[in-house]
């Protein structure tokens, strides 16, 4: 579903950002990519949903090899993928349920499919009370849900979170993690980008550790290791 | 689609000033074209009047034998550009000549001898009433062994021929001056929108809009201001022709089709400053 073989990363002041990352996300997983600050998180989501292409080596999503990608291909291939972010990224101007609309108008769906779906990612995600609400009238973690609703509203096969609790304070991380668990339970896959060890060890998902752009860890391969020695 | 003129719509409330100006300045531009085009078309109709007219005349010398005149008129009907041939006797010339010159009684009644030549009133086909073709037939003309003298009204032909140009010359230059005003301006007004509206385009793009999609906007905005611009220039314009008709000189104005076609050009033109500056911006987001 989601492939990475020997993929290289290098921005244009020879910032090598990711090296010889190689891994396979098989489907309905869920995964964390855990590391510092600076350790490549963001740019292998940045690769999945095509934002950035690899310098070297072989992206794969859901068929799609992103390096060959055609600018048509690229709002086909986001439109099956759900993405979230620390900050949000609301539109200011919008209502909740605006905000999630949106997602459907710009890739022309009927407006009479449009109302049904909103409510019904809203009522997912726990926020049909405050569909009306504008962003500032909402907490951090109810933005952050309305965020994740809008993600979801295409039906991903795979929702990319980028430090989505990195804003929120702990009762409202524990709130959205809850979510993104019960959204993965439902059969979409989630890679959560994010740095709270905490949050990690909660779960007993797979964990893939990025150091200076390489994968240190991953625990995938590491349970595969222990089979292969036992 | 309806997104799309919800946000051309939106972006007018969001910089009305900047917007006034895109369509003031696409306005002078099309109003400076029209003008000069208008002064063509008065132009042109007067010239077509004035051509109607156009004819050379040959004077004859003195004791031309009626034989040659008559060879003469085969021979010059025979010209390519040559419509018909009046022979004007020396009879028939004075007797013009006393009817429209009513005056000078007198002086015709006193006349020894007919001082007046005869002519041959040489008129051309429509087409060939050019100076060019004036001044060849009248070359031709004065080749006859009989030609007293040739005349023609070339000169002012030719000139209000250059003035037609002229106008059209300075309405398209300066119509150019102004249109490339408004393409920068139209250009920044997209520029400026396209910063304020950065954060929701990012957000198109990862839920999947296409490139089409998110230019919808910027391109019916700019072709609505276009279209705005070309009814603007269209009131100036009249208002200019009704003043200048009812002070100075009577001329025609545009006809529905003419004036059409002006708020069809500021359309285009609106359309195509935006196709050429959104292409660009958009990259930068």
């Amino acid at each position: 579903m989601i492939k990475f073989a020997k993929v290289f990363k290098a921005y244009p002041k020879g910032v090598l950002a990711l090296r010889d990352i190689t891994f396979h996300l098989s489907k309905g997983e869920f995964a964390f990519l855990t590391g510092h600050s600076g350790a490549g998180k963001s740019t292998v989501l940045r690769l999945i949903y095509a934002e950035d292409i690899p310098t070297e080596g072989d992206v794969r999503v859901s068929g799609y090899a992103t390096r060959s990608l055609t600018p048509r291909d690229v709002p086909r291939l986001r439109r099956r993928l759900g993405i979230v972010f620390q900050d949000f990224r609301l539109l200011e101007h919008r209502t909740a349920e605006e905000n999630v609309a949106f997602a459907l108008e710009v890739t022309g769906t009927r407006r009479s499919v449009i109302g049904p779906k909103v409510a019904r990612v809203l009522a997912q995600v726990g926020l049909a009370a405050k569909a009306r609400a504008y962003p500032h009238e909402l907490s951090g973690g109810e933005q952050q849900r309305v965020a994740i609703a809008r993600a979801l509203v295409n039906d991903p096969f795979v929702l990319l979170a980028d430090e989505p609790t990195g804003n929120l304070d702990e009762r409202a991380t524990r709130g959205v993690f809850q979510l993104l668990r019960d959204i993965n339970a439902n059969g979409t896959a989630v890679v959560m980008a994010t740095h709270d060890l905490d949050l990690v060890r909660q779960a007993s998902y797979r964990t893939i550790e990025l150091q200076d752009g390489a994968i240190v860890y991953d625990s995938a391969a590491d349970a595969a290791g222990a089979e292969e020695a036992s | 689609m309806s997104l799309a003129v919800r946000e051309a719509l939106l972006s007018f409330r969001r910089t009305p000033a900047l917007s006034l100006l895109s369509i003031t300045t696409i306005a002078f531009a099309l109003f400076v074209v029209s003008l000069f085009a208008l002064v063509a078309l008065n132009l042109r109709a007067a010239l077509a009047d004035v051509e109607e007219r156009v004819e050379v005349v040959l004077y004859l010398r003195r004791g031309t034998p009626l034989e040659a005149v008559t060879v003469a008129i085969d021979d010059i009907l025979a010209f390519p550009e040559v419509a018909d041939v009046v022979y004007v006797t020396e009879e028939t010339a004075l007797a013009r000549a006393r009817e429209e010159l009513r005056e000078f009684q007198d002086v015709f009644d006193d006349l020894q001898a007919n001082p007046l030549p005869a002519s041959f009133e040489i008129r051309l086909k429509p087409g060939f009433r050019t100076g060019r073709h004036v001044e060849a037939v009248a070359e031709r003309a004065a080749g006859f062994r009989f030609a007293e003298d040739v005349r023609y009204g070339g000169d002012w032909i030719a000139k209000l021929d250059r003035l037609r140009s002229i106008a059209g010359a300075m309405g398209l230059l300066i119509g150019a001056a102004f249109g490339l005003a408004s393409v920068i301006i139209i250009g920044t007004t997209i520029r400026m929108t396209v910063m304020q509206r950065s954060r929701e385009i990012a957000i198109m793009r990862l839920v999947g809009a296409t490139t089409g999609f998110i230019r919808l906007p910027f391109l019916l905005e700019g072709a609505l201001k276009g279209a705005l611009g070309g009814l603007v220039a269209l009131a100036l314009s009249f208002g200019t022709y009704a003043v200048v008709s009812q002070l100075l000189i009577r001329g025609r104005f545009f006809t529905a089709g003419e004036a059409a076609l002006l708020v069809v050009f500021g359309t285009a033109f609106g359309l195509t400053a935006s196709v050429v500056s959104v292409g660009r911006h958009l990259r930068d987001v």
